[in-house]
């Protein structure tokens, strides 16, 4: 045994990144599940990077409102058994892949919500398309959802990269950052805000001087941000696309190497409060992003958020806003139908308008599945102006319904 | 060309986190043949340590520096006197579960308190930049740097320079013979664990004002670095350290030249080690 041992190093180095890959399912609750029954689930990340942006908060959120519908209705609900189950896809595509089918075929559930990481939602839609149900997206912000891969099958409620590269290129663009170097995760959704991006820069009269892929996940972008002040043009902004760890990973370093000072701002394609707080709210106070809405914004959402921190002791994220917004208007089309068959609730929700603590002016495009809404422009508030030490976010102008979202794509046909 | 060597020293800086974890990863395997997957984790809690003991106590990167490796270190000493020495007379992969488990109950222990999302950390020293003749670089990451060579030159000498490092070495290469000697190497094993560990913590209090706090960071990054141990020869102190700063070096490269080899191209690298020198570039072959 005590040959090679290097050998077996190496063979549990690569072990450890496959079990990084497979296993760790919960496991099967099992069990029959009778027809008189609605079972939402929750397929998420439950502890890796997006854990707070979405994760079991998020669970809650659907919890929330699954009892919140039970209390409106009492006993004249479409059925008294409304379960809420969860799984952890650990971000990556092939476990959700297997989670979804286990919920919808195994599990029997009729919706599933939430899923984060944009290459993970692309594979649960394939499976909601097999599976005939229903699946609303709140956590992943590929466009594609909604384009090339649509079905009818699957609901786009919070945001996606359009939305988001659109609010703050076009804004800084506006403001004078005509040069951009962007650099973003070489994954779908990086790979997607990339090409809105360029699209939105490009719009307001504003150049892409420079754009690099950087590794997914990373916790070095010094390569990246030596070259930005060495392009010729010299970039007015550095776009920094990342999310999660990786985004405080870039601004943490973004500011060691003084790229400010070297005229070079910095803009974020998404932003979340917890990014914020992982960073400090004093060093990126006046940052420009766009947000599908925060907990703050007016005060019907304040509301929903004080019951949510009762809940969970948290202030929510869009994210979470979105899912609850989203399984209470699945829980009501059911009601109005009185069947969860996906085909009744999607006759219910397709082309209603609606508004709600989360969503203002919304539409549940019939085209697409996309349920446009107003969007915020915003910047990171000065933390001496802040109300409580989750305030992080200062409105700078709505962005209506209409203008917030693409049209609906040419490459999507839903019947 | 500036370019270029500017490119190249940023790969230094983070090759030195490589390094210095390495280099506990290289000495622990030597003294016990124990291949200790928590060394990540490790790395973790002592950006965990600087960041709580900021919050506590409001102490800050320098007490930091000195307090959380130390504390670490000691918490080391434990974890082998009561699990890992229990083990080391079995089959290695008993330890590699064992440390794999105990990285795993740290992670999770840790994000029940503290959450998946990054943690602040404000306390870091030297914001400003230095210029270095041909390029300017953050004060603090050449600060990095130079701890990390500093600590591995340090560790170089005592290991050929002191009676200390004469017996570690013996021990890690003839343990039987050394024995025979008469000298007790078991004496020695706990202090070097706790070293090893110690090392990673302070690499972990380094990375803590330029890297994301989060209990993640140190499972992405071991990953990595045992590749790193594999290519420079596992138990070679001198090999572990090279081949950390080199592949720092070979990725930041790799950021900037071929995008798309920068993540793999380590793997290609021990991939290819192991084809051609199966011990490592510096390892030496053990026989049954």
């Amino acid at each position: 045994m005590k040959h090679r041992l290097s050998t077996v190093v190496a063979t549990a180095a690569a072990g450890a990144l496959l079990a990084g890959c497979g296993g760790g399912g919960p496991s099967s609750g099992g069990g029959k599940v009778s027809d008189d029954k609605i079972v939402l689930g929750v397929l998420t990340d439950l502890s890796g990077v997006y854990a707070d942006i979405a994760g079991p908060n998020s669970v809650q959120a659907v919890q929330m409102a699954v009892d919140d519908f039970k209390k409106k209705y009492g006993d004249k609900a479409v059925t008294q058994n409304i379960e809420v189950i969860k799984a952890d896809h650990q971000n990556k595509p092939e476990i959700a892949n297997t989670q979804a089918r286990e919920m919808y075929d195994r599990k029997q559930a009729d919706a599933l919500f939430d899923v984060p990481t944009s290459s993970a939602a692309l594979a649960v839609q394939t499976v909601a398309g097999q599976a005939k149900k229903l699946y609303f997206n709140t956590g992943a912000a590929t466009t594609e959802l909604a384009g090339k891969t649509c079905n009818p099958y699957t609901y786009e409620w919070a945001y996606d990269t359009y939305m988001l590269a659109h609010g703050t290129g076009a804004a800084v663009t506006a403001q004078g950052g005509k040069n951009w170097y962007t650099i973003y995760p070489d994954y779908a959704f990086g790979q997607d805000m990339q090409k809105k991006f360029e699209t939105a820069i490009a719009g307001a009269g504003g150049k892409i001087v420079a754009k690099d892929p950087t590794p997914f996940p990373s916790d070095n972008y010094s390569t990246f941000l030596l070259k930005a002040p060495r392009l010729k043009p010299k970039p007015d902004v550095l776009g920094a696309l990342q999310a999660g760890g990786d985004l405080a990973n870039v601004v943490k370093q973004y500011q060691q190497f003084k790229l400010k000072d070297k005229g070079i701002e910095l803009a974020i394609g998404l932003l979340f409060d917890s990014d914020i707080k992982a960073i400090g709210a004093a060093k990126l106070a006046g940052t420009m992003f766009t947000t599908a809405w925060f907990w703050n914004v007016d005060a019907k959402a304040q509301a929903w958020a004080d019951r949510f921190k009762e809940r969970t002791g948290q202030r929510p994220t869009f994210v979470q806003a979105a899912d609850y917004s989203a399984a209470t208007h699945y829980l009501e089309a059911a009601q109005k139908a009185g069947s969860d068959k996906a085909a009744d609730v999607s006759k219910e929700l397709d082309g209603t308008k609606f508004s709600d603590f989360f969503a203002h002016n919304a539409t549940v495009r019939a085209e697409d599945h996309r349920v446009v809404h107003d969007a915020y422009l915003a910047k990171v508030k000065d933390p001496a102006k802040a109300s409580e030490t989750g305030d992080y976010t200062e409105p700078v102008k709505t962005i209506p319904a209409a203008e917030a979202f693409d049209k609906p794509s040419p490459d999507c046909h839903l019947s | 060309m500036t370019s270029f060597l500017q490119q190249a020293f940023n790969g230094l800086v983070s090759g030195s986190f490589y390094a210095l974890l390495a280099l506990g990863l290289a000495v622990i395997f030597g003294m016990l043949r124990v291949v200790n997957f928590a060394h990540g984790a490790l790395y973790m809690l002592g950006a965990f340590g600087a960041v709580a003991l900021a919050d506590t106590t409001g102490l800050g990167f320098w007490w930091a520096l000195l307090l959380v490796p130390l504390a670490l270190a000691v918490t080391g000493t434990l974890l082998e006197r009561l699990l890992i020495r229990r083990l080391t007379a079995l089959d290695p992969l008993y330890n590699f579960l064992l440390t794999f488990g105990v990285a795993l109950v740290c992670q999770d222990l840790l994000r029940m308190k503290y959450g998946a999302h990054s943690q602040p950390y404000e306390r870091g020293p030297f914001t400003g930049s230095m210029d270095l003749g041909l390029f300017d670089f953050p004060r603090y990451q050449v600060f990095v740097l130079a701890v990390s060579v500093a600590l591995c030159l340090a560790v170089w000498l005592l290991l050929t320079r002191t009676r200390i490092g004469t017996i570690v070495r013996a021990a890690t290469e003839r343990p039987e013979l050394t024995r025979a000697f008469g000298i007790d190497t078991g004496r020695w094993v706990t202090p070097v664990f706790g070293f090893g560990v110690g090392l990673a913590a302070l690499a972990g209090v380094l990375a803590a004002p330029m890297r994301a706090v989060n209990t993640g960071m140190g499972s992405d990054l071991i990953i990595t670095v045992f590749a790193v141990v594999v290519i420079g020869g596992l138990g070679s102190v001198f090999g572990s350290v090279l081949a950390g700063f080199t592949i720092g070096m070979l990725q930041a490269l790799g950021n900037l030249y071929v995008p798309v080899l920068s993540q793999t191209s380590v793997y290609l690298l021990m991939a290819v080690v192991l084809l051609v020198r199966p011990a490592g570039l510096f390892g030496k072959e053990e026989h049954a």
